[in-house]
């Protein structure tokens, strides 16, 4: 990729956050704090180095990655569906299916090794959101129904389903809370303290970020790979381009609604082996704060591509780190401006052809040679 | 002279009503926008939307009144932030309102925090202030009607919309408009409709209505606005809409039946014949499966989700 199309592929999400920032500061004013130390806290507390006392700190990255990594996968189901030119608002119900699966696998299959117990339940994951997610992709490919009421429909019912699984037959009798009894301890993937102690770096084992981080950079990678290098992911790609074309070209599109869809749903899936696996060791029911929908905002600002869809979770996830700061630190802001904050990041990311005009016409005011570089513009 | 068993139906009627109502509301504001061509995920957003303002103005004047209207401004508003979104900017019309969910998730716990220092919900109104009953029997000459018809001035209202939404469609130049623009935007345009325009109001009635079924669950239904209170009731409106065929009539009947079982399953609380969560799952999977043609095909307005672009 050449660096001025590198930069066309960046301005537009940066300028949306950009504006998405203006916004959240008009409404901090107007709330009564000074949006100035707001985001500085916001930010400081997401990627600081330091403590207040000045000490040296892995808190704050620590745990930025570690909210970064179920967006990551959600963010990669999202766009992959993009990409086939279909749009899963699904994840959130395939996350759902995907972490009881996982939770299943380690309370039930309590009698394998370690390492196969974990690989199982990381493999359940993939399937029961895959299953969730072929559902629509079937529906649609054969029936013809549209995959965004689907999917919405299907999160309903895969919250449904789990709740129902939990509360009658897999909690313990005594349990008030709404969760499955734990998985075997074996099957628990290692957290960065334990990964970074060889290597004499003394990480905090009370910091939740596991081995579900690197495998959701390996699954961007996978999916990049997928999609860029093989013929599968070509026709995949061909479909969402323009599907009468790869039709004639001998793709079945229904094979590749379906194949997205299922793929798609897999790795919101993952999203249970990072709270399963690698962070409450038991299905916790209602655990996720709205993960899938943020996919959507992930993918978008990450323009549907694997690597921007990890600097975009990296943001996000900053943003939910920090957000608990606000919370405490600040008398009238709460953590739910960075849901705000999100939201008007897609907005401003959907409605992109405003800042497109706006640039365009900078341009126009540049010397002549600048209008060269404009040709993404239709 | 009554059995039990007639009070025992009389109370399930009333509550399927009472709980039908907001979804009836939301659906027809997803019928408005929909049937112009625009597709509204949003109702749900716009429901917390309505119900958090109208609950705030009716703290902060005491009149219920006076919150409903706040409701109904707010809600056009944010039906507005749709319609410039997709119809003059030509964002994608799912992400659009996905992105209005998620906004309104967010905002009125960020306001209520901030206005009354709370995490989430506004204060709890007295109940003079919440919307009153309106009794439309006799309670001594009809004593089972009245007790069925003794509901929220907005219960009645959305009845009576579900009617006038039907005349529109049919009978008004309006209703004209609106088809056209929704099936065949490029024909309308010829014959002199203006499609953005058409679609604009589409959406903002759109919004007044599922702000109105937000207002009644904050200020009817309950007295106080608490976080995420629709509970996917923006979501099972719009089930309802397509279940419904995207007719107003329809969709009532769809909003009748998920209200009748939401009646059953909080009636059946505790007895455990069936799991509740397989009784709250009938209007989704209904849905899928009408969608799929396999009891009996619902098709969209042939124009619904693209964008109208003048050439």
């Amino acid at each position: 990729m050449t660096m001025r199309r590198l930069t066309g592929e960046l301005v537009y999400p940066i300028l949306a956050v950009v504006a998405a920032f203006l916004i959240g500061a008009l409404i901090v004013l107007l709330i009564g704090e000074n949006p100035l130390t707001v985001y500085w806290l916001l930010l400081s507390s997401a990627f600081g180095l330091y403590d207040a006392l000045g000490n040296f700190t892995w808190d704050n990255w620590g745990y930025t990655l570690f909210y970064a990594t179920p967006l990551i996968f959600t963010g990669l189901a999202v766009a992959l569906a993009f990409q086939c030119g279909l749009l899963n608002i699904g994840a959130e119900g395939q996350l759902y299916a995907g972490a009881f699966a996982a939770a299943w696998v380690g309370f039930t299959l309590t009698g394998l090794p370690g390492v196969v117990l974990a690989g199982l339940a990381i493999l359940a994951a993939l399937l029961a959101g895959g299953i969730w997610g072929a559902i629509p992709g079937w529906l649609k490919a054969w029936f013809g129904s549209h995959e965004v009421i689907n999917t919405i429909m299907l999160n309903f019912v895969a919250v449904g389903l789990v709740s129902y699984l939990t509360q009658v037959h897999f909690k313990a009798p005594s349990d008030p809370i709404m969760q499955t009894e734990m998985i075997a301890e074996k099957a628990a993937l290692p957290r960065f303290a334990a990964l970074l102690s060889p290597f004499g770096i003394d990480f905090p084992a009370r910091i939740p970020l596991n081995l579900s981080f690197l495998l959701a950079l390996l699954a961007a990678f996978l999916v990049w790979f997928f999609l860029r290098r093989t013929s599968a992911g070509y026709e995949l790609r061909a479909v969402g381009a323009n599907s009468a074309a790869a039709e004639y070209g001998g793709i079945s599109i229904r094979r590749q609604t379906v194949l997205a869809l299922a793929i798609s749903g897999g790795l919101a899936g993952l999203v249970g082996v990072n709270e399963v696996l690698g962070y409450r060791y038991r299905y916790y029911h209602d655990f996720s704060p709205g993960y899938g929908f943020a996919g959507i905002a992930v993918a978008l600002l990450g323009r549907n591509h694997p690597f921007g869809v990890v600097l975009a979770a990296l943001l996000f996830g900053a943003l939910n780190r920090g957000g608990l700061f606000i919370d405490i630190f600040t008398d009238r802001v709460s953590k739910d401006l960075v849901q705000v904050l999100q939201a008007i990041i897609i907005l401003f990311v959907a409605i992109e052809v405003l800042f497109r005009r706006g640039v365009v016409r900078m341009r126009r005011l540049l010397p002549v040679r600048q209008t060269r570089q404009g040709g993404e513009i239709h | 002279m009554e059995s039990n068993t007639d009070i025992l139906n009389s109370t399930l009627i009333a509550s399927t009503l009472r709980l039908s109502t907001p979804l009836i509301l939301a659906a027809l504001g997803g019928l408005y926008a929909e049937r112009t061509g625009v597709i509204n995920i949003a109702l749900e957003g716009m429901m917390l939307a309505g119900a958090f303002t109208a609950a705030t103005a009716t703290v902060m004047t005491g009149d219920p009144w006076i919150g409903t209207v706040a409701a109904i401004i707010a809600g056009l508003l944010v039906g507005l932030l749709h319609a410039a979104a997709t119809v003059t900017w030509r964002a994608d019309q799912v992400v659009s309102g996905t992105a209005i969910n998620l906004l309104f998730l967010g905002i009125p716990a960020l306001l209520s925090g901030a206005l009354f220092d709370s995490t989430g919900a506004t204060p709890q109104l007295a109940r003079s202030q919440v919307l009153p009953d309106l009794t439309l029997f006799d309670q001594s000459r009809s004593p089972l009607a009245a007790s069925i018809f003794n509901q929220k001035p907005l219960v009645y209202l959305a009845f009576l919309l579900v009617l006038l939404t039907g005349y529109i469609l049919a009978r008004t130049r309006f209703g004209l408009w609106m088809r056209a623009v929704g099936e065949n935007p490029e024909a309308a345009d010829t014959a002199g409709i203006n499609v953005a325009q058409v679609r604009y109001i589409g959406v903002l009635i759109s919004g007044a209505l599922a702000a109105l079924a937000g207002a009644y669950l904050s200020i009817g239904q309950n007295s106080l606005f608490t976080r995420n209170m629709s509970a996917g009731r923006g979501f099972i409106a719009l089930a309802a809409l397509i279940f419904g065929k995207w007719s107003p009539v329809g969709a009532m009947s769809a909003c009748l039946l998920f209200g009748f079982a939401e009646a059953i399953s909080i009636r059946m609380q505790g007895t455990v014949a069936v799991p509740n969560q397989f009784i709250q799952m009938i209007p989704y999977l209904l849905t899928m499966i009408v969608l799929a043609g396999f009891i009996r095909r619902s098709s969209p307005p042939r124009a619904l989700g693209t964008p109208y672009v003048k050439d």
